[in-house]
C-alpha cells in the first residue's frame, strides 16, 4: 500500500497555499510534515482528509480498496479534540466507533492504552487539556483506517504521555500503516521529512 | 449509524448543559405572559390562541437551531462526520431528526396542555396539536438550512433568523389557518392541513440536500 500525492496544489481565499507537491509513503512509512508556521501544514493534512477541496493535481492510495473514498480510510487528529464535554469518554469512543465503522479495540480497552481507565466514567469536560488529547488518540485505536493525520500530536502531552503516542505509532507502523504527522518536534518514531518550506 | 448518530444527539440535548430543554421553556414562558398581555377577555384570547401558540413554536425552533451544526464545527466533529462512511445527508436527517425529537415533539406535547391557559376549546385544541405534529418537521428542517449555512459563522445565530424565517412563514399560515378552521367552519379544515404536511415533507427531502450540499463547502 502507498500513499501518493501528485503536483498537488491548494488554494485558500486566493492565496496558494502550495503547488505542484509531490511525495509518496509507503505502508509502514511515517512521513513528518515540517515547515514554518503558516506554511501549509495544517491545511495539507486536511486536503488528503478531503476536507478541503484539491485546486489541481491527485493524491490517492495504491492499490485503492474497492472504491472506497480515500477521507474514508483516514483518521484525523486535528488542532479541536472533537469531544462532547457532557459525554464519557466511553460513551464518545463507543459513538466514533459506529461513526467511523471498521471496529477495532473496544473502548475500554483503547483507554486502557492511553491511560484513561480511571476517567472512562466521567463526563470530558472534567478532563485535563492533556486527557483530552489522549483521548483523541484513544479513537485512532477503536476504529481501523490505515492512513493517521496528525496535526500537531505532541502539543499538551507531557513526556510520559509522549513516549505513549510514539508507541502507539510504532505499533500502527508495525501493522503496515502509514502516518503524516505536522510537528514541530522529533515525533519519536523514524520518519522521513516532508520540508513545506516557507513560500507562504 | 444513522441511529448512532441520533441517539447521540438526543443525549446531549438531555444533559445537563445540553440545552434541549431551552426551546421548551421558551415556548412555555411566551404562552404564559400571552394571556397577561392580552387582558382577561376569554373570547379574543380563544380567538386568537391558536396563532399564539404557532408564533411561540415557531420561534422555540428558531432557539436553538444555529447549534445544530455550529457546536460541531467549533470542536472538530463535523471534520470527523464528514470523514464516516454515512452518507452526508443521512448525517444532515439524523441531526435534524435527533433536533426535532428534542425540541419540536416536546413543544407538541406540551401545546395541548397550554392551550388550556388561552381558553381554546377542546376541538381547537386537538386541531392546533395535530397541526403542530405535521408542522414542526418543516420549521425545524427549514432551518437546518441555514443552520448548516451558518456552521462556519461566529455569530451565525444572527443571521439564521433572517434567512429562514421568510420560508417558515407560509408554514405558520397553513398552520393557523387549519387550526381556525375548526373554530369557524366557514372554511375547510383539510386543504390547509394537506398543504401542512406536504410543506413538511418538502421541508425534510430539500432541507437534508440543501443542508448537505451547504455544509460540504463549509469546511475552511
Amino acid at each position: 500500500m502507498r500513499l501518493f500525492a501528485d503536483s498537488l496544489a491548494c488554494r485558500r481565499s486566493s492565496r496558494v497555499v502550495f503547488d505542484s507537491l509531490t511525495f509518496e509513503a509507503g505502508a509502514g512509512e511515517a512521513l513528518a510534515i515540517v515547515g514554518p508556521n503558516g506554511a501549509g501544514k495544517s491545511t495539507l493534512l486536511r486536503v488528503i482528509a478531503g476536507l478541503l477541496p484539491i485546486l489541481s493535481g491527485r493524491i490517492g492510495l495504491e492499490p485503492m480498496p474497492d472504491d472506497t473514498p480515500l477521507a474514508e480510510l483516514c483518521h484525523y487528529v486535528g488542532h479541536r479534540d472533537a469531544l462532547k464535554p457532557v459525554l464519557t469518554p466511553r460513551e464518545q469512543l463507543a459513538f466514533w466507533q459506529t461513526m467511523l465503522g471498521n471496529a477495532a479495540l473496544p473502548p475500554d480497552e483503547a483507554l486502557a492504552i492511553v491511560g484513561l481507565t480511571h476517567a472512562a466514567g466521567l463526563p470530558s469536560g472534567y478532563l485535563s487539556a492533556g486527557q483530552r488529547r489522549r483521548l483523541a488518540f484513544a479513537r485512532l485505536l477503536v476504529a481501523r483506517r490505515p492512513v493517521w493525520l496528525l496535526d500537531e500530536p505532541q502539543s499538551a502531552l507531557d513526556a510520559a504521555s509522549r513516549d505513549r503516542l510514539a508507541g502507539l505509532m510504532a505499533r500502527h507502523l508495525a501493522e503496515g500503516g502509514i502516518i503524516l504527522a505536522a510537528t514541530h518536534d522529533p515525533l519519536g518514531v523514524s520518519a522521513r521529512t516532508l520540508d513545506l518550506g516557507g513560500r507562504g | 449509524m444513522f441511529w448512532a448518530l441520533v441517539r447521540r444527539d438526543l443525549k446531549l440535548a438531555t444533559r445537563i448543559g445540553g440545552g434541549g430543554a431551552m426551546g421548551l421553556v421558551f415556548f412555555l414562558s411566551l404562552v404564559t405572559v400571552m394571556p397577561f398581555a392580552v387582558g382577561p377577555d376569554l373570547n379574543l384570547l380563544s380567538r386568537i390562541g391558536a396563532a399564539i401558540l404557532w408564533v411561540a413554536a415557531m420561534l422555540a425552533t428558531l432557539l436553538g437551531l444555529d447549534r445544530i451544526f455550529q457546536a460541531e464545527e467549533e470542536d472538530g466533529s463535523l471534520d470527523l462526520l464528514l470523514m464516516s462512511p454515512l452518507p452526508l445527508p443521512l448525517i444532515v436527517l439524523a441531526k435534524g431528526l435527533a433536533h426535532w425529537l428534542a425540541t419540536g415533539l416536546p413543544l407538541v406535547l406540551a401545546a395541548p396542555l397550554l392551550g388550556l391557559l388561552l381558553a381554546l376549546q377542546p376541538v381547537v385544541l386537538g386541531a392546533v396539536t395535530l397541526t403542530l405534529l405535521v408542522g414542526t418537521p418543516a420549521l425545524t428542517f427549514l432551518g437546518v438550512v441555514g443552520a448548516a449555512l451558518t456552521a462556519g459563522l461566529r455569530r451565525g445565530g444572527l443571521i439564521l433568523p433572517i434567512l429562514v424565517m421568510p420560508l417558515m412563514v407560509p408554514v405558520l399560515i397553513f398552520g393557523v389557518a387549519a387550526s381556525n378552521a375548526v373554530l369557524e367552519a366557514t372554511t375547510p379544515f383539510a386543504p390547509p392541513l394537506m398543504l401542512l404536511i406536504a410543506a413538511s415533507l418538502f421541508a425534510v427531502v430539500a432541507g437534508v440536500i440543501a443542508g448537505a450540499a451547504s455544509l460540504r463547502h463549509a469546511g475552511g
